[in-house]
């Protein structure tokens, strides 16, 4: 009896019970969506230039420092003649596109770590002290990875050419030294600036490091021998071929560069003396959609896992490719396009042991007493490519050092291993953007180097030579 | 000095609050409201101590003042409201009106800092609220005739909403106000309690498909209505409401399968027929790359919520005055940047346990027209609350409805006040049924014993719902009914 009243009670207060329970859940999925939108987005509208409380902040607030790794000043708050707050960048030139500007926007580490500069955390009894002296709050400072004596090598090395510098640590993913060129004065932003916004042509705002969309040429055979081996896991060393200078398909022709012809070769020779031919042999062997897969792996037309603003790469393998596309893609010609960080980023992961560290160019934040506020440290991404494949593809690299297109590195104190690139991206006349990237020393690497110059000529010949001055230096070789 | 005082204030104000949503669920684990007498006492306490130091921070962050005199008034007001509320009806829910006085009370602080004088007209409106308010439950105790008005409600409400929509002035591309002698009413408020009284006297008696099919044309007119008017807010709620109602009233799921699937239909239709419905989805898929135009509110509501961090920027210390309509539609992101998350949260929690309160309540009341009516208001209530946060937060597509009790606007905040106080009368309702119960138990027990079935006044309203069954088994029942109560 008593039983049945209940069941009765319960039967009749289901549908409000039903109703009390959903709004419930529902508020619970709004309450969870609230903090975490405004945990991890706070950064993003913080930075939107609509949001008029940067505005707030930086009247409240001095913006911060921003310090090289050695504690070098790159970025600074002064005060000008008429007691006007104005941003000084000690090195001029140098960090225009590292550091980048902060004002009319922002690039570089001022975009990157605004939020930061713009907050303060000083001490309370710091902040009273400046409120009775009628003083701003001091902001927070910015310390980054990068090293003044590489970029300063790179920066010279680079000299009058176009193009683009990156030099990082493998085993972190911290950014050592970045070189854009053309570069600006970020002192003199104000005045530059319409000349730089009007100047359509030479795209000086543009951080080619990691914005730069160049065809990689041979560099790209990293990749294509990637996938080779890949799909031949047992036969790719008996590979053979034989170079006549140049490879045919139908209509669709492919030449090694300036049309030398390299004789019998066989895989790692092929690799190590950048025969195109071969490569467009091995490009047609290749299964289409595995081909896919890999190029996903390893972040081709996808976001890479960093922070600072980049380009995506872009490659067009689809099972519609032809035979022509293929050759073409097989030896980075075609419309393949690919950013110098996102390069450096594969050639980090195959010295690392496969794992592809996340890129990161500010190491810590500190609040205006030195106490650290946020500290940044490494993180894997994932292991895009397996400990025997980069072990592999270290192996083919430094071929390339010791008896092929970038032996310009040989004979030296350390080791090194890389693949130079010729980017031809004039059909015409044959010009091309000269590539190389790399690491040192192949037993247990350091420091690695991409290093792209426009027009300059071939890989070998212009850009094994400057990433050999920041070895150089590097490893204090004289 | 002063620097000290507001940011050590942020942290104990966000810390009271969650003590006070703490205590706002801590009555829940008793059943009988004698036993939570204590629960009450340290939220009145709570309530007081944020009061304060909001006021506090206000004062010092501005140096002035004036702030304090405003103060005052504003916590005589709710301290009496909570005072003299348990004095007039000692047996009234105190966790409706301690919550009702809580939320009163962050909407004057958010309200002053957003604007002074619209915080005064505030004031006086909720001081009027109040003191019809105090009146409201005895009229909903002795006002048995309520449940036969069916027909009037549906006219008043209908003929309220048409007017707007005939003579209203248009505010921000809505038809939603009516203004008689300088005061600006907002009809759309008052009628949603007209709504839910309408939808509980159509059905308390009889739920089959005739009494489904008419009251769903009445509520489709004034659905219909709000729509031309543009006030999809309230529309949306109508119908929800509407649904929910005929759900609890049938207990039969597929009404709310039916009204899911014929909602879900309008909603399509609407979106294609109205290009203002167009808008504001757009707004909410996608309001960055609008950031200039439709997208605007909704971003600058996020880069509020976004800057405040869990313990707020502190009052005056951020700029929630960038969003238009902030002190009525988006009242929520500025309590957000200035208060912080956590502040936020308790805020939200609080309002459940208001919810949750209001369906206990709606339970435990026998009179199917009483349990529809405290069911409808609540879901009034709460799913008004989802619209306006979820909204501000890009949760679900912005509706623009106001956040009962916080936001600034006269009809909203009466309506609300008068909402909660006739929700104050159901839980007397629900006492006198008690009372009824226990006391015809008795009888019955009494009259089982001496086998005799003499009838008493009183009986013959029990004798509807139990004809069947002889009385040797309904006082069984209701001695059982009463022991697990006490369980």
């Amino acid at each position: 009896m008593k039983k049945n009243r209940q069941s009765e009670q319960k039967k009749k207060n289901m549908p409000i019970m039903t109703v009390t329970y959903l709004f419930v859940a529902v508020f619970l999925g709004m309450m969870v969506y609230i903090c975490h939108y405004s945990a991890t987005h706070k950064q993003e509208l913080i930075n939107n230039s609509y949001n008029g409380r940067q505005q707030m902040l930086t009247a409240k607030n001095v913006r911060g420092t921003i310090y090289a790794d050695n504690g070098e000043i790159l970025a600074q708050t002064v005060m000008d003649e008429d007691g006007k707050e104005k941003r000084n960048y000690p090195y001029g030139n140098l960090f225009s596109h590292a550091v980048g500007y902060a004002t009319h926007g922002r690039a570089g580490v001022e975009a990157l770590g605004n939020y930061y500069l713009i907050h303060s955390n000083s001490p309370l009894s710091e902040k009273v002290a400046n409120d009775m002296a009628g003083e701003k709050y001091l902001g927070d400072d910015v310390h980054t990875t990068l090293d003044v004596k590489l970029q300063e090598v790179a920066d010279h090395a680079l000299g009058v050419y176009r193009g683009a510098i990156i030099v990082s640590e493998p085993s972190s993913g911290k950014i050592l030294a970045m070189v854009s060129k053309p570069d600006y004065d970020p002192n003199m932003i104000e005045e530059i600036w319409d000349d730089l916004v009007e100047d359509k042509e030479s795209g000086i705002l543009l951080n080619r490091a990691t914005q730069g969309l160049y065809p990689p040429g041979s560099t790209f055979k990293i990749i294509t021998a990637l996938e080779y081996i890949r799909e031949n896991p047992d036969t790719y060393q008996s590979y053979g071929f034989q170079c006549a200078g140049s490879f045919s398909d139908g209509a669709d022709r492919i030449n090694c560069y300036h049309g030398q012809s390299h004789g019998s070769v066989d895989f790692t020779r092929a690799f190590a003396k950048s025969c195109n031919a071969s490569f467009a042999d091995m490009g047609l062997k290749l299964d289409k959609s595995k081909f896919q897969d890999t190029l996903d792996d390893l972040l081709f037309n996808q976001e890479l896992p960093m922070e600072i603003s980049y380009n995506k790469s872009r490659i067009d393998v689809s099972e519609e490719s032809t035979n022509g596309d293929m050759m073409q893609i097989a030896i980075g010609q075609g419309t393949t396009g690919m950013t110098p960080v996102h390069l450096n980023m594969i050639t980090n992961a195959i010295a690392n042991d496969g794992t592809l560290m996340k890129p990161y160019i500010i190491s810590s934040v500190e609040n205006s007493t030195g106490s650290v506020i946020k500290q940044f440290s490494p993180s894997a991404y994932k292991k895009i490519i397996s400990e025997q494949e980069a072990a592999v593809l270290t192996d083919l690299m430094q071929d390339v050092v010791e008896e092929g297109t970038a032996r310009k590195l040989k004979g030296v104190s350390y080791t090194a291993a890389g693949k130079t690139g010729s980017a031809e991206y004039n059909k015409v006349k044959g010009d091309s953007h000269a590539w190389f990237t790399g690491f040192a020393p192949v037993e247990n690497p350091q420091i690695s180097v991409t290093v792209i110059i426009e027009g300059a000529g071939s890989g070998g010949d212009f850009a094994v030579p400057i990433a050999k001055r920041i070895f150089d230096a590097y490893f204090n070789e004289e | 000095m002063e620097l000290y005082i507001t940011e050590i204030s942020k942290y104990v104000i966000a810390l009271l609050m969650a003590l006070y949503a703490y205590e706002s669920f801590a009555v829940f684990r008793f059943q009988e409201e004698e036993r939570r007498g204590g629960i009450y006492t340290r939220q009145n306490f709570l309530m007081l101590s944020i009061h304060f130091s909001c006021f506090m921070a206000i004062c010092f962050e501005t140096g002035e003042i004036s702030y304090l005199f405003f103060y005052i008034f504003q916590q005589i007001v709710l301290f009496a409201t909570a005072v003299l509320f348990h004095m007039i009806y000692p047996r009234a829910n105190r966790l409706v009106i301690n919550n009702m006085c809580m939320l009163l009370s962050i909407g004057f602080v958010i309200l002053t800092r957003l604007s002074y004088e619209r915080a005064v007209k505030q004031f006086v409106i909720v001081a009027v609220s109040i003191a019809a308010a105090m009146l409201i439950p005895f009229f909903i105790r002795k006002m048995k005739f309520l449940k036969n008005l069916t027909w009037v409600y549906a006219l008043v409400g209908i003929a309220a909403l048409a007017v707007v929509l005939i003579l209203g002035a248009y505010t921000y591309g809505s038809k939603i106000s009516y203004s008689i002698g300088g005061i600006t009413f907002q009809p759309s408020e008052f009628v949603k309690i007209i709504f839910v009284f309408f939808v509980a006297s159509a059905l308390h008696e009889s739920s089959t498909f005739f009494e489904v099919f008419t009251t769903a044309v009445v509520a489709g007119i004034h659905v219909v209505i709000l729509v031309v008017s543009r006030d999809l807010g309230s529309a949306l709620i109508f119908f929800v409401v509407y649904v929910l109602m005929v759900f609890v009233a049938t207990k039969n799921p597929l009404y709310l399968l039916a009204g899911t699937i014929g909602g879900s239909g309008a909603a399509v239709i609407a979106y294609q027929a109205f290009s203002h419905v167009q808008v504001r989805v757009q707004a909410w898929r996608d309001p960055w790359s609008e950031i200039d135009s439709a997208g605007y509110q909704i971003t600058q509501s996020l880069f509020a919520i976004g800057s405040g961090g869990w313990f707020g920027m502190g009052l005056f210390e951020g700029t929630p005055d960038s969003i238009p309509f902030v002190e009525a539609d988006f009242i929520f992101s500025a309590v957000a940047e200035e208060l912080g998350i956590i502040f936020a949260m308790c805020l939200i929690l609080v309002c459940i346990s208001c919810f949750i309160m209001f369906m206990d309540i709606s339970i435990k009341l026998k009179d199917s027209f009483y349990r529809l009516v405290a069911f409808g208001l609540g879901v009034t209530y709460i799913f008004q609350v989802f619209l306006t946060i979820g909204g501000g937060s890009k949760f679900i597509p912005l509706t623009g409805v106001t956040l009962p009790l916080i936001s600034y606007g006269g009809s909203s905040v009466f309506t609300t006040v008068i909402m909660f106080s006739i929700i104050e009368g159901l839980c007397m309702v629900k006492q006198d049924e008690e009372k009824e119960e226990r006391y015809v138990a008795k009888k019955r027990a009494k009259a089982g014993r001496k086998e005799k079935t003499g009838k008493k006044e009183k009986d013959v309203k029990k004798e509807k719902t139990q004809k069947k069954e002889n009385s040797r088994m309904a006082d069984r029942k209701i001695k059982d009914w009463n022991e697990s109560e006490e369980e």
